[in-house]
Order: C-alpha cells, then structure tokens, then sequence
C-alpha cells in the first residue's frame, strides 16, 4: 500500500506526531510505501532541529530524522504554516530577512501543493492531531 | 497526475477559536490548481464558518468570510451542511452565505451551490470521497 502521511499537531502537547511516527515506521518495516509526510498547522513545530526534551524523554524530532535517513522519507514542512510559526530554511531566511535558521535536517519546506500531490498520488491518506 | 479523484474538506471547527478554518480554506484555494473533484462538508461548529455577515472587528482576526463566497470561482461545485449541526445551533440555511458557481466552458452556472443535507447523505457522501481532508 501507497500511503502519504499528513501531521497536524507539534510534537510533546499532542500525542499525533509520535502516532504517525509510529504507524509510518510500523508500515515501512512491513515493506509499504509511504511518498511523503506532510506536516500542517502546528504540526510543523516537528521540524525544529532546536528541540531540547530532557534526556530520559523521547526526542520526536530526531524520530522523524532518524527514519528519514533510514528509509529516505520525504518530510515536508508547510511553507505558509512555517512561516507563521518559525520554523526557517536558509531560503526563507533570505526572502524574508531574517537572522537564523532552525529547520532540521532531512525536513524541507515547500507549499501546500505538496499535500495535495501527495493525496493524489497516495492509496491512503492518513491524518494525525484532532 | 492523470487520474482525478473525489477531495471532500470536512470542516468541524467555529472560524475563530483555532486556525483550522483558515488553514483548511488555504487547502482548497491550492487543490483547485490540480484540477480535482472538490467538495467541502461542514458539520458540528464547521457551519459557523458559513454564517453570513461576520464582523471581527473587534477581535484583531482576518475577517476570511467573503472567501468562501469566491470558492465557485475555484471550480468548487459542491457546499454541503449538515442539517442537525446547523438545527442543534439554532440556524438555518436562511444565516448561511450563498455561493454562485459558473462553468467557464460551457457557461452552466448555478446560483447557490451551499446545500443542507441530512445525517445519512453526509455519510454517504464521506462514503463516495477518495480523500477526506478532515479540519
């Protein structure tokens, strides 16, 4: 099964990101596929390399990372909901002047054409947060 | 990216509280630009999103009512309402926004494309939809 993955929540005040983590790895371990994981909303706060969670907790952005690199997943961060919220690339730094960058490795952001690509291309959609 | 499939956006939430509406209508804006099937469903506080002659003023938000009267404009052909969520709010389809819709080729065009429906419609119709969009 094709599946893409939408996130909505940030990570820590909901349990939705660490679920789809969850399932997306479940899935892949099962040989499916997953095109793409987009987060939305809040749920773009996943993408933060400055997430510090004290060390006896999980870190559910490196999650994310960690099965990216393993099985070359797609992590794209909503451009528009990013830049509400501040999660910055280099690219969006300079476009809109601003002094730092946070975005972690293996996310990247792009526009909400990317979800919709994503519930195209898809089986199952699968959604996460309330 | 041939193959066209049916998009329902299932709006469950009040315009205001949270940015699930606005960010939900961001969606749809996009979708139209990839030429899919969509239709929007609003249930529970969702009708609220419908009701006409908002005024946020007072509330230091972007009033993005007068967009969902532009959503015929985004080859968005079909508005449903749930009936018992609209009832159970005291409203009817009289406070609901109308939204025209026109077929640019062959110039069709409908004068109101906001539509209630009832329980086992709304199911059915989820039932039809290749993707729920759920905000």
């Amino acid at each position: 099964m094709k599946f893409a993955i939408q996130v909505n929540e940030g990570p820590y005040q909901h349990q939705a990101s660490d679920s789809a983590y969850h399932f997306t790895k479940a899935a892949l371990e099962k040989g499916h596929e997953c095109f793409r994981v987009f987060f939305y909303h809040d749920g773009v706060l996943n993408g933060t390399r400055l997430t510090t969670p004290p060390q006896d907790d999980r870190n559910v952005v490196n999650n994310w990372v960690e099965l990216a690199e393993k099985y070359d997943l797609d992590l794209v961060v909503c451009v528009a909901a990013a830049q509400r919220r501040g999660i910055v690339d280099e690219g969006e730094a300079e476009r809109n002047g601003k002094d730092a960058t946070n975005i972690a490795p293996r996310f990247r952001i792009s526009g909400l054409g990317q979800l919709v690509e994503a519930a195209i291309q898809c089986e199952k959609l699968v959604v996460f947060g309330d | 990216m041939s193959d066209t499939k049916k998009f329902m956006f299932l709006n469950r939430r009040a315009p205001y509280g949270t940015i699930h509406a606005w960010e939900s209508l961001e969606v749809v804006l996009i979708a139209a630009a990839f030429e899919q099937e969509v239709s929007l469903m609003f249930v529970d506080d969702g009708v609220f999103e419908l009701v006409k002659g908002q005024d946020t003023s007072e509330i230091g938000m972007k009033n993005f009512s007068p967009t969902y009267r532009t959503l015929g404009d985004y080859e968005v052909r079909h508005m449903y309402v749930d009936k018992a969520s609209l009832e159970a709010r005291g409203l009817t389809a009289e406070d609901l926004v109308e939204v025209e819709w026109e077929d640019w080729e062959t110039e069709e065009t409908v004068d109101n494309i906001v539509e209630v429906v009832d329980s086992d419609k709304v199911v059915e119709l989820m039932e039809e939809s290749d993707v729920v969009f759920s905000f």
